[in-house]
């Protein structure tokens, strides 16, 4: 890789060496060009505006990660409620509208947010790569960054695989052979009697609090909500909600492993 | 005392560099670490080898020029100090200490360990001022100011602009030093004028040159000032703001 810095020094006249050789440095160079185009367009081009999308659609994500759980939870209420509440989600509004109308509106929301959190994402992995070519060559000695949040890359592409896996596991039913649409106990229940399905889900659900425990507290930030009043409890509301998603999700395939539920 | 230390030495900006190994006896506990390099370059030039180029000034923590990554901290293990204010005793006898720049790609090397960090200029000349005539001081009970926001605007001007912060962020970012410009005045009611101008220029022009901030904190762990990531939630939501506020009913509460 060639390495290449620029500088902004400007052409002023120094003795010392050092001067001479800011020189040698060369013209103003930016990383990046400067954002332009109509608001939405500029807003979305500067990192700034990035996080707060991200930061938007990552509460839309906690919202449907919070209802996906209390849902997956009907699980221990028995066949008949689990089945009964997928069946209602395909009839939410009808007969407004016709059935799963609703609730292919709001997956068009999701798919949305998933889009937008991932491409927001990805730039601006890019862009802080582009910010420092030449790593520490000394190493580094972190001191407030915790797990979670030098993880966060490398735990948004395990959920993201996970989802795909998930979806074909439980909606397409492509790697489920024992799928039977409609009957989402029975399905559950026939893919995390194999433990290592199970371990998948269990994986993926502890990669995701880890995500949320740092996420859920950032957005905080990237949003600008800042109050000396609450923020304290920020820091609590992502440990809570972490917990509580990880612990309801991962609680599942357990109760299947063990038999609490067959 | 004695140290061995692991220095980046670079000729030039476009040179390789290295990292040279170097034995420092008789040190003081009560030295600076600026003066260990002080006694290093000493025994440099006694052997005749060229001495290591540091950025150093004040050396009081006021001024901002020191500048050394050590051991993988910016400005060193202790908590709130530019490296002119930390101090051998700090180290344990025999330590083993690695010293190099400052790196980002708009912090390019001068010589071993002098970077240039003219880019935060840059930002500054992009909205970190207020735009009035400066005559005779003003009365100054004049303009009330609570004194919650006047501290809190204090802890944002204690930034002397050294690029700990840049060098701190694993993405190589520069928000808690824009954030610390953009908000000193932005808080007080002679930026309110050029508030959201000043944001939107200022991070634009930050962008051009920095990553962006995923949240780390390690740019408030390393601020010599301890200056607080609070500033940066702030500077976000006058960013956001600036892209939709009509500015011509700014002066309209």
């Amino acid at each position: 890789m060639t390495i290449q810095e620029v500088s902004t020094a400007s052409q002023k006249a120094g003795a010392d060496d050092a001067d001479r050789l800011v020189k040698d440095t060369g013209a103003p160079v930016p990383v990046k060009k400067r954002s332009g185009g109509p608001w939405p367009v500029h807003f979305w081009r500067s990192a700034v505006g990035k996080k707060w999308v991200m930061a938007v659609t990552g509460i839309m994500l906690l919202g449907f990660v919070l209802v996906h759980m209390i849902g997956n939870l009907k699980i221990y209420l028995g066949p008949g409620e689990i089945n009964d509440y997928g069946e209602w989600l395909r009839r939410i509004l009808v007969p407004a509208l016709p059935r799963t109308v609703f609730l292919w509106i709001l997956r068009g929301g999701l798919i949305a947010a998933f889009f937008f959190h991932i491409a927001a994402a990805y730039q601006l992995t890019r862009m802080n790569h582009a910010a420092r070519p030449v790593k520490y060559q000394g190493g580094r000695n972190y001191v407030a960054a915790d797990f979670a949040s030098r993880t966060m890359r490398w735990t948004g592409i395990i959920i993201g695989l996970f989802l795909i896996y998930h979806l074909a596991d439980f909606t397409w039913g492509t790697l489920n052979p024992d799928f039977v649409r409609g009957d989402p106990y029975g399905n559950m229940v026939h893919s995390f009697d194999k433990w290592y399905i199970a371990a998948i889900y269990i994986v993926a659900n502890l990669a995701l609090g880890l995500h949320i425990f740092h996420g859920a507290w950032a957005m905080f930030n990237s949003l600008g909500l800042n109050n000396p009043a609450y923020n304290r409890a920020r820091r609590y509301f992502a440990i809570g909600f972490a917990a509580l998603i990880t612990i309801g999700n991962v609680s599942i395939p357990i109760a299947v492993l063990t038999g609490a539920v067959s | 005392m004695h140290v061995n230390l692991r220095v980046w030495r670079q000729a030039g900006p476009k040179a390789e560099g290295h990292f040279e190994d170097y034995a420092v006896d008789e040190v003081s506990p009560d030295m600076s670490f600026l003066e260990l390099f002080d006694v290093l370059n000493e025994q440099l030039l006694a052997d005749g080898v060229e001495p290591v180029a540091f950025d150093h000034d004040c050396r009081e923590g006021i001024c901002g020029s020191c500048s050394m990554m050590i051991n993988g901290q910016a400005h060193g293990p202790e908590r709130g100090t530019a490296t002119c204010q930390l101090h051998m005793r700090k180290f344990e006898d025999g330590a083993h200490i690695t010293v190099e720049p400052w790196r980002a790609r708009s912090f390019p090397i001068v010589k071993d360990l002098a970077v240039d960090r003219g880019a935060l200029d840059r930002i500054v000349e992009a909205g970190g001022y207020i735009t009035v005539r400066t005559g005779s001081a003003p009365e100054a009970n004049l303009t009330p100011i609570p004194k919650e926001v006047a501290d809190w605007a204090m802890d944002a001007a204690a930034c002397i602009g050294c690029g700990a912060c840049v060098a701190a962020c694993p993405n190589g970012a520069a928000q808690l030093f824009t954030a610390a410009k953009v908000s000193h005045l932005n808080l007080l009611p002679q930026g309110q004028s050029e508030r959201y101008e000043r944001v939107a220029n200022m991070v634009d022009t930050m962008e051009e040159y920095f990553g962006s901030c995923t949240l780390h904190r390690e740019c408030e762990a390393a601020c010599p000032k301890e200056i607080s990531i609070d500033f940066i939630a702030m500077m976000n939501r006058d960013y956001v703001k600036a892209q939709f506020k009509n500015r011509r009913l700014i002066a309209q509460k």
